[in-house]
């Protein structure tokens, strides 16, 4: 029992969750009013309940302020005010993404305010379709791409350039 | 290999600086005349570790030319070459040049190939115009034997040919027998070394260049080297003709070898275009030691690091006193026994991390000998060039501060050192008829004060002439012609943008972008800095700075439901407002009127969109600060407690605010921003360009 188990081929393709052919993505999905978004789960670092932020002056609507994330300030965005939805109510199941950006030649750390954590889904890379021209409340510029779930849409977010643009922007790069 | 390499060549480049830097402070000792042996031997020392460190790290150049500084040191320190000016001064230049010749080598940069050469072309000078022949024969203590080039040494390129040790022959044995005719170093070349799998153990890949000091005739060395002459290239030169020329004669000597052979290290430098060294890996890893520049490790004393073990070990026994409390109280025992235990507990923890963070503050902290360093040898060269007289006084120079106020306050402190010669100090004569010694003194001051350091310097020149200012002040229109100041304000003008009172400009200083570009930098690293000055007497700036910029005396201040940290060193005072002395212009801007001086007004809730307690002035509370050299008054709804914050970046994670400097985690785990002084004057005048008559 206590011998330590060779592994097998086949133990390592259920580890990464490949069944024949191989080619998924793993996506955090979450709720902004109606509409279930996602984001590359590798770009998650945690999530964590509001607790509050404090409000930085003269700073786009959509930056919400900033919080003490073990010792490191974090600003939070506001994903509905980002996309120009009707601003809700905090409630005990809003929450903080805390998210892992590129942008602008750094990494950095940034959270999300969003209505709910839905779910984690498994994409195979081949079902994720492009991003219509129009029609969703997100430009289309930050979009990665659709994807369709038990009869749902999931809009899938490109993260990194979501939040390294406008107010978000490093110096002078990114920005748009 | 490399990334070995790269990562001792980073420690030798460190090392070599700091001998460069005792060299140079050892050589004004001798300038100034008090030469003792000890003193010479301290940079003999230092030059022979970075000769030896140069000669392993295949750095040729380097080495070559420490060689001709050492020689020449060598002498004084026998006594057989008296230590003159001329020889200080050559010598300073050559640690210059060497410090350049480092730092090209480490940013893979060209040095300045034609001031190498003079310099090593007047060393040679200087060494051989005593030994009377000046012929290229160098004069050597003791015996010298018949020949070209003997005395100081050779130069000797051996590359054996692959079949070399087919003949019997073996090199360890040559160069062991080459090392009995004098002081030897060796630098193997491995650049024709193939990869392990392709080399052939019966082959020669190896080549060495040899540097031979010491009175062997050619005929000795040719000897040694009789059995293997067919089976290698050899080039032996004389080591003084060498140096003269170092490029030609290489290329000369070995033709086509030369190109193959400088050591991997250089290579980077050499073909910096093309990329195709012969170790491709040498060339990120010289990339890397750039990257990393001069900020990337810092030397701390052992006892400094023991200190930190010490209370980390007090730390965990404190963990596991509170740790049994906890245990305790889960069994059931009596809380009230036991609350007398958690408090001392809490104490010690208290006592504990306040001494740690002291401790590794302490690890930032270098002595400001670090910059005053550089002064001597800056007022030894300026004064020259003035032709002045002046005497350079430092004390304190075991004040210690942050790395990182100290990289940024070097630059203003040469400034004002400049500035106290250049303007300050007067020359002889007219010293002497002012009834002053001849010798002007500058001096340089450090020490602690509160959380400061306070850094002084003072001269005692001819001061600074109020009237003088004034009148300048005028002619440029910064003040209404014919208004006078007290003497003081007219002290202050010359931190004024575009101010310089030098009659004539002169290289050394009065460009006029000086003193208000040394307020600047000192006030944005939370610092400050006064003058005093008396006419004939001299003048005395005094720098105020905080011992690190990671840690703030805050006072924290409340708006609406938010609190802000303001710097304690920007207040000036708080005080309630009486509503009579406030008067508004043109109903836009508030005014309060503190004694003789009109303060705008900054209304923070307003300035920062949040909801205040209340809207009245006379509820609030004024707290006058300074920032930009302008006192400002801003409204907040209370005053909470003063404390030391730990400065968080707001960068790092997100991007610089207008009026902020940075964050801070308060007790409670809440962030609070602190407020920038000068980014509020500008936040404040934006907003008041922006949004005409709206601000009354």
């Amino acid at each position: 029992m206590n011998a330590p188990q060779p592994i097998h081929h086949d133990m390592l393709l259920e580890f990464t969750g490949g069944e024949d052919d191989g080619a998924r993505e793993q996506y955090l999905s979450f709720l902004l009013g109606d509409e279930e978004y996602a984001v590359d789960i590798l770009k998650v670092q945690e999530i964590k309940g509001w607790s509050g932020v404090t409000p930085i002056p003269n700073c786009a609507d959509y930056v919400k302020g900033v919080i003490n994330l073990r010792g490191t300030i974090v600003p939070v965005v506001d994903l509905r005010l980002r996309f120009g939805l009707p601003a809700s109510e905090y409630g005990p199941l809003t929450v903080v993404i805390v998210l892992r950006i590129v942008g602008g030649g750094r990494e950095r750390i940034m959270g999300v305010v969003v209505d709910a954590v839905a779910d984690v889904h498994n994409l195979p890379v081949e079902e994720l379709k492009p991003p219509p021209t129009f029609g969703a409340s997100v430009d289309t510029e930050y979009l990665r791409g659709l994807a369709t779930v038990e009869e749902r849409m999931l809009i899938l977010l490109d993260i990194d350039r979501l939040l390294s643009s406008g107010e978000l922007a490093v110096g002078d790069e990114g920005g748009g | 290999m490399d990334d070995m390499m790269s990562q001792f060549l980073e420690v030798f480049f460190e090392e070599s600086f700091e001998g460069l830097d005792v060299m140079e402070t050892a050589l004004l000792e001798l300038d100034s005349g008090d030469a003792d042996l000890e003193t010479i031997n301290t940079i003999f020392r230092a030059a022979h570790s970075i000769k030896g460190g140069s000669a392993t790290f295949g750095l040729g150049e380097v080495s070559e030319f420490t060689h001709l500084v050492e020689t020449l040191l060598d002498e004084m320190r026998d006594g057989s070459r008296p230590v003159t000016a001329e020889a200080v001064n050559l010598l300073l230049q050559s640690v210059d040049c060497l410090r350049e010749m480092l730092n090209a080598s480490r940013d893979g940069g060209e040095p300045d190939r034609q001031r190498i050469e003079q310099l090593g072309r007047e060393l040679h000078m200087l060494r051989d115009g005593d030994g009377g022949d000046g012929a290229g024969i160098p004069r050597e203590e003791g015996e010298t034997t018949a020949g070209e080039g003997e005395g100081c040494g050779w130069r000797i390129q051996f590359r054996p040919h692959a079949n070399l040790f087919q003949t019997g022959n073996d090199p360890v044995r040559i160069l062991r027998e080459l090392a009995d005719l004098g002081e030897m170093e060796v630098t193997a070349d491995l650049s024709a070394l193939p990869e392990f799998a392709l080399m052939d153990p019966e082959s020669s890949y190896c080549a060495w260049q040899i540097t031979l000091r010491g009175p062997a005739s050619r005929e000795q060395i040719g000897e040694i080297f009789a059995w293997v002459e067919d089976d290698c290239d050899l080039g032996i030169e004389p080591l003084a003709a060498e140096v003269d020329e170092p490029e030609a004669a290489g290329v000369d000597q070995e033709g086509v070898e030369a190109e193959k052979s400088p050591p991997a290290i250089e290579s980077p430098t050499d073909t910096e275009p093309a990329g195709s060294g012969t170790t491709p890996a040498a060339k990120p890893a010289t990339r890397r030691a750039r990257a990393g520049g001069e900020a990337s490790s810092i030397r701390v004393g052992i006892d400094k690091v023991d200190d930190i073990i010490n209370l980390v070990g007090e730390l965990v026994i404190t963990q596991s006193m509170l740790g049994q409390v906890g245990d305790r109280l889960e069994e059931g025992e009596e809380a009230d026994s036991l609350l007398e235990k958690l408090f001392a507990g809490l104490a010690q923890l208290e006592r504990n991390t306040r001494e740690l963070q002291e401790s590794v503050m302490r690890i930032r902290m270098l002595p400001i000998s670090f910059v005053f360093n550089r002064f001597p040898r800056m007022v030894h060269d300026l004064s020259n060039k003035l032709g002045k007289q002046v005497e350079l006084i430092l004390s304190g120079d075991k004040t210690e501060l942050d790395k990182t106020v100290m990289e940024k306050i070097g630059d203003p402190l040469v400034h004002l050192v400049r500035n106290a010669i250049d303007h300050g100090i007067e020359m002889p004569e007219e010293r002497e008829r002012a009834g002053k010694s001849p010798v002007g003194r500058v001096e340089l001051n450090a020490y602690h004060k509160g959380g400061n350091i306070i850094i002084e310097i003072s001269d005692d020149g001819k001061g600074l002439d109020a009237g003088k200012l004034l009148a300048k002040a005028w002619e440029k229109g910064l003040l209404p012609e014919g208004e006078t100041l007290p003497d003081e304000k007219a002290y202050e003008l010359i931190f004024h943008p575009g101010f310089s009172t030098a009659e004539e400009v002169s290289d050394v200083s009065g460009r006029g972008v000086g003193m208000d570009v040394v307020r600047k930098n000192i006030n944005s690293l939370g610092g400050a800095v006064e003058i005093e000055s008396q006419p004939g007497k001299g003048t005395r700036l005094t720098i105020r700075l905080p011992l690190t910029l990671s840690i703030l005396d805050g006072q924290l201040v409340r708006v609406g439901e938010q609190t802000y940290v303001l710097p304690l060193t920007a207040i000036i005072e708080s005080l309630e407002i009486d509503r009579r002395n406030v008067k508004a212009i043109s109903g836009q801007m508030e005014l309060y009127r503190l004694r003789d001086e009109f303060i705008p007004i900054i209304r923070l809730y307003e300035l920062f969109g949040i909801e205040p307690d209340n809207t009245r002035l006379d509820e609030g509370l004024l707290v006058i600060v300074e920032g930009d050299g302008q006192h400002l008054g801003l409204l907040v709804d209370d005053l909470m407690a003063q404390q030391q914050v730990v400065i968080k970046s707001l960068e790092v994670n997100f991007k610089k605010v207008e009026g902020f400097s940075g964050a801070t985690i308060l007790g409670d785990g809440t962030v609070a921003l602190i407020l920038d002084i000068s980014g509020l004057i500008k936040l404040a005048r934006a907003r008041a360009a922006s949004m005409p008559g709206e601000a009354a």
